[in-house]
């Protein structure tokens, strides 16, 4: 304990790089796996295969096979050789992420009846407006939940990134956990940290959840 | 069965033979410098209530080494001991209890569970380049040191880095939770953590880091695989001594660990020992280190 209290600055500047590397991968991810939801919803063939393809590549390939690609394979073919880890460290992340993120949000617009769609057509709302107004909003309400267990899963997965020169709070962890004798109160510490991180993704889905809850 | 087929299936057979043999041979040359004098009636020499009588009773002794530092403790995927000079150390010391080496149970640490290993007793002894710190031995037995080795820097050929002060702000990598890791980022340098030595290299040969950093044996053994890219620099800038730990509710062992190992030293056994193992890199062998006196039981 007095080793983490020493060395304060340390620890902080682990957490501030998960806080990155969360925060950054979460973004990418959303935006990307949006995107990639969008095609496979979407009425263009070619795109829907795509999509397809994506995800079912990426999502049945475990996290540390994409890190040892992005940080070892890559580089020895050249690639990425002079990217700054935290870039590489969020590319593995949202490549991965992002296959998560696009079937959470494809359930959530599967979810919207078609009805809704077709009522809204029928009154005479454009293609854009009938997303916007009525599918969307219904679907970003059914998606927060599974939503939130993806970014869960992403923040706790970042530890991944401690084996891959990038000293985050599990890195950080192993260098404390290296010479003191009392490791079971630093596991204690860190592990305080995720819940951390966890609990503020929790609270935010709650939040929207409550402001979007539909009035029955 | 035709004339021509039992000419070929004898040739098969032949093959087989000649390829099984060859397996074999290679097997013991993997295990040269391993022609430690098994004592006989060991048991007979130790106390009862010591561990070393247990081990000498049970007539097996399971051992704790790395599995991945070139030199020191190394296993291949396919080999079924691992060669190096810490397995060489835990062959003098099985001796001694008159085990034979193939007696041994080898079992791979990593640098994180060498301490939970010795507690729970699922390892009698960690010899795993485990250098001597007084945190470890607040928690586990060390004796020794038997090998005193220094933190260096392996880089590329072209690389302009060869003092220490040209560390600062440059990446370098090591194992994640190492102590060369901590020491390399006292001295200014941005820490590149991963899991093995091999990926290490890896990326100081790719160009993504500038450096790796552990103690200079480990390197002159990567230097001496790739001579035309990388090279070991820096005086060593760092005393890692390693020990051999034990559990720390069997103090006695410590007395038995450092007569055993002067005694190698001093019948050139530990010299022998050297010389088949890091010696391959072209380093002399150095002279053996002075014990370090047993804490009072």
């Amino acid at each position: 304990m007095d080793d983490l209290l020493d060395q304060y600055d340390l620890v902080l500047q682990a957490f501030w790089l998960t806080i990155q590397l969360s925060v950054l991968s979460g973004l990418c991810s959303l935006v990307f796996g949006t995107l990639l939801a969008a095609l496979r919803v979407g009425p263009i063939s070619v795109l829907r295969a795509a999509g397809t393809t994506y995800v079912a590549l990426v999502r049945n390939t475990p996290l540390l096979l994409v890190f040892v690609f992005v940080f070892i394979a890559a580089p020895n073919l050249g690639w990425f050789v002079g990217t700054p880890f935290l870039v590489k460290g969020v590319i593995a992340m949202s490549v991965y992420t992002s296959a998560f993120v696009c079937e959470a949000v494809r359930s959530g617009v599967n979810a919207v009846s078609v009805g809704q769609a077709e009522a809204a057509r029928a009154i005479g709302l454009t293609f854009t407006q009938t997303m916007g107004s009525v599918v969307l909003p219904q679907a970003f309400r059914a998606v927060v939940p599974p939503l939130a267990s993806v970014l869960i899963a992403m923040t706790k997965n970042t530890s991944i990134a401690a084996v891959f020169g990038l000293m985050e709070l599990t890195g950080r962890m192993r260098y404390f956990t290296n010479n003191s004798a009392d490791d079971t109160v630093i596991f204690l510490v860190f592990a305080a940290f995720y819940i951390v991180l966890v609990e503020l993704i929790s609270a935010g889905a709650i939040g929207l959840e409550r402001r979007w809850r539909a009035a029955r | 069965m035709g004339h021509i087929q039992k000419v070929r299936a004898a040739a098969v057979a032949l093959a087989l033979a000649g390829a099984l043999a060859a397996c074999g041979d290679a097997g013991d040359d993997g295990d040269e410098g391993s022609d430690v004098e098994v004592q006989e009636n060991a048991a007979d020499e130790f106390d009862d209530g010591t561990r070393m009588k247990e081990l000498a009773d049970a007539g097996s002794v399971t051992i704790g080494v790395k599995f991945d530092q070139p030199g020191i403790g190394f296993k291949g995927a396919t080999d079924d001991a691992p060669v190096g000079f810490d397995p060489e150390i835990g062959k003098i010391l099985a001796a001694d209890l008159g085990i034979a080496p193939e007696d041994i149970t080898w079992k791979e640490t990593i640098s994180d569970n060498r301490e939970p290993f010795l507690q729970n007793g699922t390892v009698d002894l960690v010899i795993a380049s485990y250098s001597i710190t007084d945190e470890r031995r607040q928690v586990v037995g060390q004796a020794g040191p038997y090998y005193v080795t220094g933190q260096q820097l392996l880089v590329g050929t072209d690389s302009d880095i060869d003092s220490l002060d040209d560390v600062k702000g440059t990446e370098v990598c090591s194992v994640t939770g190492s102590t060369s890791l901590e020491n390399i980022e006292a001295e200014g340098a941005k820490p590149r953590g991963f899991d093995t030595y091999s990926e290490c290299v890896d990326q100081v040969l790719n160009g993504t880091v500038d450096a790796m950093t552990t103690d200079g044996a480990i390197l002159l053994g990567y230097a001496a695989e790739n001579p035309d890219q990388l090279k070991v620099v820096v005086e060593p800038f760092s005393e890692e001594r390693y020990g051999v730990g034990y559990s720390i509710d069997a103090p006695e062992m410590c007395e038995w660990i450092t007569e055993t190992i002067e005694d190698a030293q001093d019948d050139g056994a530990w010299a022998t020992a050297f010389e088949a193992t890091l010696g391959q890199s072209g380093v002399e062998t150095p002279d053996p280190p002075a014990m370090d006196e047993c804490p009072a039981a």
